[in-house]
């Protein structure tokens, strides 16, 4: 309806040339003073950093490049293993996370006992520390010896974060599913819609598609809670780093492994919020219809 | 000799201890085009609702076509809702879905087609209804108007015996009521057997064989438009028809 207004042969749109260099101009020169002014501030606040007495002392055990140089690959290596716990669990716990949260809205008396299960695991899971779940079952079971039961340290660690994440997962997902509103599951059932066919149809894609941006949340999180699992033994990055630590007396190594954790959690922060951002555009646009 | 495709019977009500149908009886014949006016919280709704089972009936029956007892303990509302389609006010299209699948969504699920068949089918629809250039659009594209045409169509691809409709020009902008009552006179004359409620009175004189007046949560006056809106009988129905035509 907007562009019809306008006469045929007419440009979409169209700027007076001197606004137009007037607004590049500015914009040009507001790029120059933000940037001058950032880097004066870095330098301003570099220099009073590195005039006080003990910078020297802070430099040589946080920033000390050789031992930067001789820790920082061994860090890499081990935060594969960080890597690999996030890309099991992740998977796991989206899946627990909708079976739960799908249970614990499930209306049908016959299956009562799998609402009272799915309510019970969230609450409990949601109420314990998650590294007490890590103690628990990481130390736990294994000294249970029972047989058929692996007693592997990374295995208990990553069922730890999988149950204490799928709980937050689960209420997430419920949010979601909640914030559908009743009238499209009406609609569906109008149609003929199945219960069933309801929810996967028509309420889930429209829940999913709105927790997208608390579940990147979650994920962020998840990635630096893998380093939970070192109390159990296994040497992912923040062992690693603890183990350098301890022999030279040097910090270096920690200040390598949470830049490795900043590497990777920036760029999904950033995707999170264009995630959102996007979301937010599309919902405005369709406030309007 | 007359052919009832619907037949509401003695049916009651009731919200929180508030009975809004009190008894109600109505039968529609095939092909009849049936208008409700009434009051705010008359109750049009809530019959239209009943109707099609998305609410329990508290006492009386609902009888589709002399074999569908829809207020039956043991009926498959699954299939009392394949035979009787229902637009609301609010469009309340599936928003993650283009046009075209919103309407072939219960074709293919429900009825079991094939894609192809639902899709040449649900084209066949959209084209009637001038919406062929927005089967690949998102509703959050569409007009008021569209969408609500869209809505309709929706209801139709299921091939409904019955159509219900819900104040389906209430949300839309007045310039764009017109397209929405052209679709529903098209269906109209189509043949399709229809029950509406509506505010347009403009409009319930025009396509109505009959209207009926709900008050207290029974029909309290029917007649062909000419009859209640020329005429009325009851002083109730008189004051309606003052407030709302002034
Ligand atoms: N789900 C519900 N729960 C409680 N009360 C309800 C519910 N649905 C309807 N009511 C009440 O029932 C009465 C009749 O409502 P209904 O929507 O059927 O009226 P209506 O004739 O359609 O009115 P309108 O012209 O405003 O659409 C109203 O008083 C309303 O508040
Ligand atoms: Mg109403």
């Amino acid at each position: 309806m907007s562009a019809s207004t306008t006469a045929p042969g007419a440009p979409e749109v169209y700027f007076d040339p001197v606004r137009q260099a007037h607004r590049r101009k500015r914009a040009r020169r507001d790029a120059l003073v933000g940037m001058a002014s950032l880097l004066g501030f870095v330098l301003v606040v570099g220099f009073a950093i590195s005039r006080t007495s003990g910078w020297p002392l802070v430099q040589e055990t946080f920033f000390n490049g050789s031992e930067f140089i001789a820790t920082f690959p061994g860090l890499l290596d081990a935060f594969l293993l960080n890597v690999r716990i996030f890309l099991i669990a992740e998977p796991l716990i989206l899946i627990i996370g909708l079976l739960v949260a799908l249970a614990r809205d499930l209306r049908s008396p016959l299956l009562l006992p799998l609402r009272v299960l799915a309510t019970l695991y969230v609450d409990i899971f949601r109420g314990v520390p998650t590294i007490l779940v890590i103690f628990l079952l990481g130390f736990g079971v294994p000294a249970l010896q029972l047989q058929g039961v692996p007693n592997n340290a990374v295995f208990w660690g990553t069922a730890a974060l999988v149950l204490s994440y799928g709980a937050y997962v689960a209420e997430v997902f419920r949010a979601g599913i909640g914030s559908v509103h009743s009238s499209q599951r009406m609609a569906a059932r109008s149609l003929g819609l199945t219960s069933l066919q309801t929810s996967r149809y028509v309420i889930l894609p429209q829940a999913v598609r709105n927790v997208v941006p608390p579940l990147l949340n979650d994920f962020i999180s998840l990635q630096k809670d893998t380093a939970l699992v070192s109390v159990l033994g296994p040497i992912e990055v923040l062992r690693q780093a603890q183990i350098d630590a301890s022999s030279t007396f040097n910090y270096t190594a920690y200040v390598g492994a949470a830049l490795i954790f900043i590497a990777l959690t920036i760029p999904m922060t950033r995707f999170a919020d264009w995630v959102q951002a996007r979301m937010r555009k599309r919902r405005t646009m369709a406030g309007t219809a | 000799m007359t052919d009832t495709l619907i037949d509401i019977s003695g049916v009651w009500k009731a919200f929180d201890d508030h009975s809004v149908l009190r008894g109600l009886d109505l039968s529609v014949d095939r092909h009849e085009a049936v208008v409700l006016i009434g009051a705010s919280g008359s109750g049009k709704s809530t019959l239209l609702r009943c109707v099609n089972g998305l609410e329990n009936v508290d006492a009386g029956h609902i009888t589709l076509d002399g074999n569908l007892d829809v207020t039956g303990f043991k009926t498959d509302m699954d299939v009392v809702r394949r035979r009787i389609g229902i637009v609301f006010q609010s469009y309340n299209l599936f928003p993650h879905m283009t046009v075209l699948d919103n309407v072939t969504l219960s074709p293919r699920k429900v009825l079991k087609r094939s894609a192809a068949e639902c899709r040449d089918q649900a084209m066949t629809l959209l084209q009637r209804f001038g919406l062929a250039a927005k089967a690949s659009d998102y509703p959050d594209r569409l007009s008021g108007g569209q969408a609500q045409r869209v809505a309709i169509v929706r209801a139709l691809a299921m091939e409904p015996e019955l159509m219900l409709f819900d104040e389906i020009t209430s949300a839309l902008d007045p310039l764009l009521v017109g397209e929405v009552l052209d679709a529903v006179r098209e269906l109209k004359e189509g043949g399709l057997t229809l029950i509406m409620a509506t505010h347009e009175m403009g409009f319930a004189r025009e396509v109505a064989d009959r209207v009926c007046f709900l008050d207290a949560g029974v029909v309290l006056e029917q007649g062909t438009p000419a009859a209640v809106f020329g005429s009325p009988q009851e002083e109730k129905t008189k004051e309606f028809l003052a407030r709302i035509l002034k």
